[in-house]
């Protein structure tokens, strides 16, 4: 028999562990320093980001790790600033997402005709490309952070609310239900006792798996100069201002904040993956 | 009190095959009436419909001669086959009664129902706990009419004369009506004041 059958490899820490430690693992150390980055911004001291003209235009040394731009300000803490503005505005605009995908996933299972309208409304909010209608109603609600949390909010329920609203139907038929029905429950008690407790766990994990899209979003919206306004240190500002300088050799300004930004993007993903996986086991195959 | 379907005819959709054709049935609370029936002949579909749990179907099912309301407690409760659908998984077993009334403790004994398991998820009661509680939560103090489709079939001997032992008990003393549909014979013969056979009463060309 071979003898490395069973044998344990005391080296290989996470080969060790089972799935559920490491998928614990996973989101523990995701959601750490996504809310240490976001904590760490709150206490920055805004004296720490103003103009020092002897620093200008630094490439990354150990001082400055990131770098520092043309007004001498420090790349590494107004890429934190940033970040932390992002998940700020992240968090919101999930949140508001899937209130909205919860909504219209109950409306849409009272009767027929609700669920023809959340059906239509649905496939009307995702034929238009998300960024075209972010910047329509950013726009129309006069920009800024504000415009651009409701603008991210009302374009990314969609997904959620299509998933939710088939579980609905599914339960809906389910002999539970009906038998609750029938013991004279009305249909918000239904819906609020008997169905609610079953996808919870789903709008969760969707809460959660909206936030990447949602900072990515704001981002990109920003970038293109239609989001936050250039005094908030957001990365897409950051993003934006660096293309201008980009061409005298400054690769750092935007090389490390859009590095940051696919990281905290990527842990994200990492966190609501993960999560899933240990509310959901039987999706942890797919 | 009377609960009678005239004339049922049900099918899934247009054009599938039809499983009920002009059924006339008659419950009474003097009498527990057994419907026994191969499998496939329509004894569920015809309960579902009796309690109304079916909605679309063809003919009329009266209470006392009256329409029973759509909405609201239904005076006809239905057991089913499998306890285990009939459970929200998200409930603990004290809420799965407490949605329909408070269950004193002398009828939890009765069952066989020990006080630890109201504390349980569905997920961790056998099959034959969770029968107990499914059939006691449809015995409401509101109740009419009973109908257990094929109740105890998957239970074991003894839990099966436990359990119809405290039903009939309970159909007795508050002159309740109860349909026992089953396609096991003999079980019937010994609780049944009277059999019907469904194929006599079903029309369906064959």
């Amino acid at each position: 028999m071979d003898e490395s059958v069973g044998k344990v490899n005391k080296f290989d820490v996470l080969g060790n562990m089972n799935l559920r430690t490491k998928t614990l693992l996973a989101i523990g150390l995701s959601a750490f320093i996504l809310i240490l980055v976001v904590v760490i911004s709150f206490f920055i001291d805004p004296k720490s980001i103003t103009t020092n003209w002897t620093m200008m235009n630094q490439p990354p040394s150990l001082e400055h790790i990131f770098g520092t731009d043309w007004l001498g300000r420090d790349m590494f803490i107004r890429t934190l600033k940033g970040l932390g503005l992002s998940v700020q505005i992240g968090f919101f605009a999930s949140i508001l997402s899937s209130i909205i995908a919860v909504a219209l996933a109950f409306l849409s299972s009272f009767n027929k005709h609700l669920d023809s309208f959340v059906s239509w409304l649905i496939d009307v909010f995702l034929s238009i490309p998300h960024i075209l209608l972010i910047i329509l109603i950013s726009i129309a609600l006069g920009g800024g952070a504000f415009g651009v949390l409701i603008g991210v909010a009302f374009t990314h329920w969609t997904s959620l609310a299509r998933v939710l609203r088939a579980e609905i139907k599914r339960i809906k038929t389910s002999e539970f239900v009906t038998i609750s029905e029938k013991l004279g429950q009305s249909k918000f008690w239904i819906a609020r006792k008997q169905i609610l407790p079953l996808v919870i766990t789903q709008v969760i994990v969707g809460t959660i798996l909206i936030f990447p899209h949602a900072i990515m979003h704001e981002a990109s919206v920003t970038f293109l100069g239609f989001g936050l306004s250039p005094h908030e240190p957001a990365i897409g500002i950051i993003l934006s201002e660096s293309m201008k300088y980009l061409a005298t050799g400054n690769w750092w300004l935007a090389l490390f904040p859009g590095l940051a930004l696919l990281i905290l993007v990527l842990l994200f993903d990492i966190a609501g993956e993960n999560i899933k996986k240990m509310l959901d086991p039987a999706s942890a195959n797919d | 009190m009377e609960l009678t379907g005239r004339n049922i005819s049900f099918k899934y959709s247009s054009g599938s095959r039809q499983i009920l054709k002009d059924v006339d049935i008659t419950i009474d609370n003097k009498k527990i009436l057994g419907l026994f029936g191969d499998s496939g002949s329509g004894k569920s579909s015809l309960c579902k419909i009796l309690a109304g749990h079916i909605k679309r179907y063809e003919g009329e099912v009266k209470l006392d001669g009256n329409e029973i309301p759509k909405s609201g407690f239904n005076p006809v409760q239905l057991i089913y086959q499998h306890p285990e659908k009939v459970m929200n998984p998200k409930w603990k077993m004290h809420e799965v009664l407490e949605e329909s009334w408070d269950v004193p403790d002398s009828l939890l004994e009765d069952f066989g129902i020990q006080k630890s398991w109201l504390n349980r998820w569905p997920a961790e009661l056998s099959g034959g706990e969770l029968q107990r509680f499914s059939v006691l939560r449809s015995l409401n103090p509101n109740t009419k009419f009973l109908i257990a489709d094929e109740m105890t079939t998957m239970l074991d001997a003894i839990t099966q004369v436990q359990i119809f032992e405290s039903v009939l008990k309970i159909v007795k003393e508050r002159n309740m009506g109860l349909l026992v549909v089953s396609h096991d014979r003999d079980l019937m013969d010994i609780i049944c004041d009277e059999v019907i056979y469904l194929d006599d009463i079903n029309h369906v060309d064959i």
